[in-house]
């Protein structure tokens, strides 16, 4: 993929209504790189939490709703590998065999990740401003085995030059949160996110940096409510940050 | 009725030991299989080729059935089908009785557990004997294997010694492994003599030779297979393969995915009884083919990817779920991953649905899987069929997992964010309302502090800075 003139930005439900920072430091970040984003008002999620839980019908009813709202040839940027993935690699088992299967391939084929679409389309080279820190790296389940897009994450975060970036123990083992499996089964689900957040804290990284808010709101609030004062961060919004941006709403 | 798994593991949680024990065996099991695979490319190459073997396969089981009981019968043994696991019981009980043994030495079998063997020869009078020594370790604890091929990992040195101490006092004593494994020894080559029948399971059973191949470690398995005068194998009908030379990247796959090991210490090619003039071997070989609900399976195009499987474990040992609970928790034969797609489709959807709930999804799975069973597309498709289903599928339990109250949830869900406008106002309701949000949020909140509501939405944000729509 070349770089774009325009690009649509799918901002994800849970972006939406918890982390609407993430969705603007993200879009900041490539409207600097001279890219147009087009926000629009149509999208609202990928259906991913319905899908999981079996209830397909109604996941393909909200998935329908997306196909109309991304109408030019333009990619679809998301800020999320999970529901990425559920765009780009599930719409067209979702949809096929229905009449509207044409059109889930055609969206599924642009869509990005944030952090490939950063790192490997514009390659964002960005002027790192801010004081040495070390984060800690969470990759999604989602970036590094759906998607393959871990490896993009940790190299845009190796070119902030005062960014110490480290994986903890077990970097490949999931967070726990698998959407509606941390409601289903909570109890293994918080053992899994418990040991997660040990792994984290025991790097001494001050800042823990991902790609997935599902995954960052399961380990922000284990870590929370663990007493380790770690702080989580969105990569974009760490991104942002470190280029001097400001974000406030 | 639910078969309570989340209870289960609640229990499985609260035992520390077990729990180090099996994280630490899994932990060991992964750096070793990545040790075994040190060219990516090949490895990739390798489970292109084990899925097309397997999948062909099991494409033309029947056929190929019919030519391995023709093969194994040309070889002097005697096959028999069974379709369920208490045929199979019948079966062998009846090869028992009229040879007359009183005791059984069992290699290491998962078909011999889906039989619940041990229970039906024990009210039969007849002794079961594990000869594998993880086998041996949970027989005298009594308790069920609880990984596929590691049936004791959750057991450390100091239990067994323990174990070993109490179940076999004449044993020498000691804590070493080497001790431990001393006295297995020196108790089981006592219980290999003179006992006249064994049985085992089989890894592969190749059609066109008729040939069964059996991989151990230990010794046990060649042991049970030749020193008695009658073997019986036993074996799922879909471990079935057409040609010997489909055999060696299975068995390299295999091996390696299993433990890591480039080859195990024993590979048997088993081709019939004694013949004439052959000095040792049993006098009788048995086939015994279990059905056990796998040509349900199979008539699904999709599901049927479920009985590629070869048994390597791998699905557990990098399971994030399985590595903190062991197998026992799942309370089937089959745990981790495999089991979860396995044992709802062979039970059924409203007896084990839960099963394919006990999984986040993470992949881990169907990266290490040697033969690429696609298994977190089939717990989600197993999901599907817990709550409503294919109109044809044929799983057993359809639709027995519905929930009302869940099913409204998602069709309010579904109104909502299906439609643009809908969504935008409760949108904008519920970020209004975010004050009132509560700070428990059910089980979330138990563990984890709740995220909060932004003041405004995404969308809102992205019209007031005008962001352009189209």
């Amino acid at each position: 993929m070349t770089k774009p003139t325009a690009i649509y930005f799918f901002g994800t439900c849970l972006i939406d209504l918890l982390y609407p920072r993430v969705g603007l430091s993200a879009m900041r970040l490539i409207e600097r790189e001279g890219v147009r984003v087009i926000f629009p008002q149509g999208q609202t999620c990928c259906g991913q939490p319905a899908y999981n839980a079996g209830f397909r019908r109604e996941a393909r009813r909200v998935a329908r709703a997306q196909l109309d709202v991304f109408p030019e040839d333009l990619p679809v940027v998301v800020p999320s590998a999970s529901c990425a993935g559920m765009l780009k690699v599930q719409y067209p088992a979702l949809f096929s065999g229905t009449p509207d299967s044409r059109r889930a391939l055609a969206l599924a084929g642009r869509v990005v990740e944030l952090t490939d679409f950063l790192g490997r389309v514009l390659d964002l080279r960005p002027r790192d401003l801010g004081p040495p820190l070390k984060v800690a790296v969470h990759n999604s389940c989602s970036a590094r085995r759906e998607l393959g897009v871990a490896p993009a994450a940790l190299e845009l975060l190796g070119r902030l030059a005062n960014l110490e970036a480290v994986e903890p123990d077990h970097a490949y083992e999931c967070c726990g949160f698998g959407g509606t499996f941390a409601v289903k089964q909570p109890e293994i689900s918080a053992a899994m996110a418990a040991d997660k957040a040990e792994s984290i804290a025991a790097t001494g990284a001050s800042v823990l940096v991902g790609q997935d808010c599902g995954c960052l709101m399961n380990l922000g609030g284990t870590l929370d409510r663990r007493g380790h004062r770690i702080a989580v961060k969105h990569i974009a919004e760490l991104l942002w940050e470190r280029i001097g941006g400001d974000a406030k709403p | 009725m639910t078969t309570g798994l989340r209870a289960s593991i609640g229990v499985a949680l609260g035992r520390e030991r077990a729990r180090k024990n099996i994280r630490r065996a899994m932990d060991g099991l992964v750096v070793k299989r990545l040790k075994a695979f040190p060219d990516v490319s090949e490895l990739e190459c390798l489970r292109d080729l084990g899925q097309a073997i397997r999948g062909h396969a099991v494409a033309r089981l029947p056929e190929l059935l019919e030519t391995l009981e023709r093969n194994c019968i040309g070889n002097g043994m005697q096959v028999h089908w069974a379709e369920t696991g208490e045929e199979a019981d019948r079966i062998v009980l009846d090869i028992l009785r009229r040879s007359g043994a009183r005791a059984l030495l069992k290699g290491k079998s998962m078909v011999s557990e889906e039989m619940a063997l041990n229970e039906r020869l024990a009210a039969e009078g007849i002794e079961p004997v594990e000869t594998d020594l993880g086998e041996l370790i949970i027989q005298l604890a009594q308790e069920p294997p609880s990984h596929i091929i590691a049936p004791a990992v959750h057991k450390d040195r100091h239990e067994v010694a323990a174990l070993f101490r109490e179940r076999l006092p004449e044993a020498p004593g000691g804590e070493r492994i080497e001790d431990l494994t001393a006295a297995a020894r020196a108790y089981m080559r006592g219980r290999f003599r003179g006992i006249t029948a064994g049985l085992s399971g089989v890894n592969f059973a190749v059609a066109e030779t008729g040939t069964l191949c059996l991989v151990e470690n230990e010794g046990n398995g060649r042991l049970s297979t030749t020193a008695p005068e009658v073997h019986i194998a036993v074996m799922g009908i879909e471990k079935v393969i057409a040609r010997l030379d489909h055999l060696p990247p299975l068995l390299t796959l295999l091996t390696r995915s299993a433990t890591g090991q480039p080859v195990t210490t024993y590979v048997n090619l088993i081709s019939g009884p004694r013949r004439p003039g052959e000095k040792d071997g049993p006098r009788e070989v048995h086939l015994v083919l279990l059905d056990n609900g796998r040509s349900r399976i199979r008539q699904d195009p999709e599901l049927a990817a479920t009985l590629h499987c070869i048994r390597c474990g791998a699905c557990m040992n990098h399971c994030p779920v399985y590595t903190r609970l062991g197998g026992h928790a799942y309370g089937t034969v089959y745990p981790g991953p495999i089991g979860s797609i396995l044992e709802p489709q062979l039970q059924g959807l409203d007896v084990r649905g839960e099963m394919a709930e006990a999984s986040s999804l993470c992949g881990a799975c169907a990266e290490v899987c040697p033969v690429r069973i696609p298994i977190p597309s089939l717990l989600n498709r197993l999901r599907y069929e817990s709550v409503a289903g294919e109109p044809r599928s044929r799983v057993e339990g359809k639709g027995s997992r519905r929930k009302r109250g869940e099913a409204r949830l998602w069709a309010l869900w579904a109104w909502i964010y299906g439609r643009p406008g809908r969504y935008r106002a409760f949108a904008r309701l519920a970020t209004a309302l975010r004050a009132l949000q509560p700070a428990r949020l059910g089980p979330w909140t138990r563990t984890r502090t709740a995220p909060r509501l932004a003041p405004k939405d995404l969308h809102r944000l992205a019209r007031e800075l005008g962001i352009p729509r189209s």
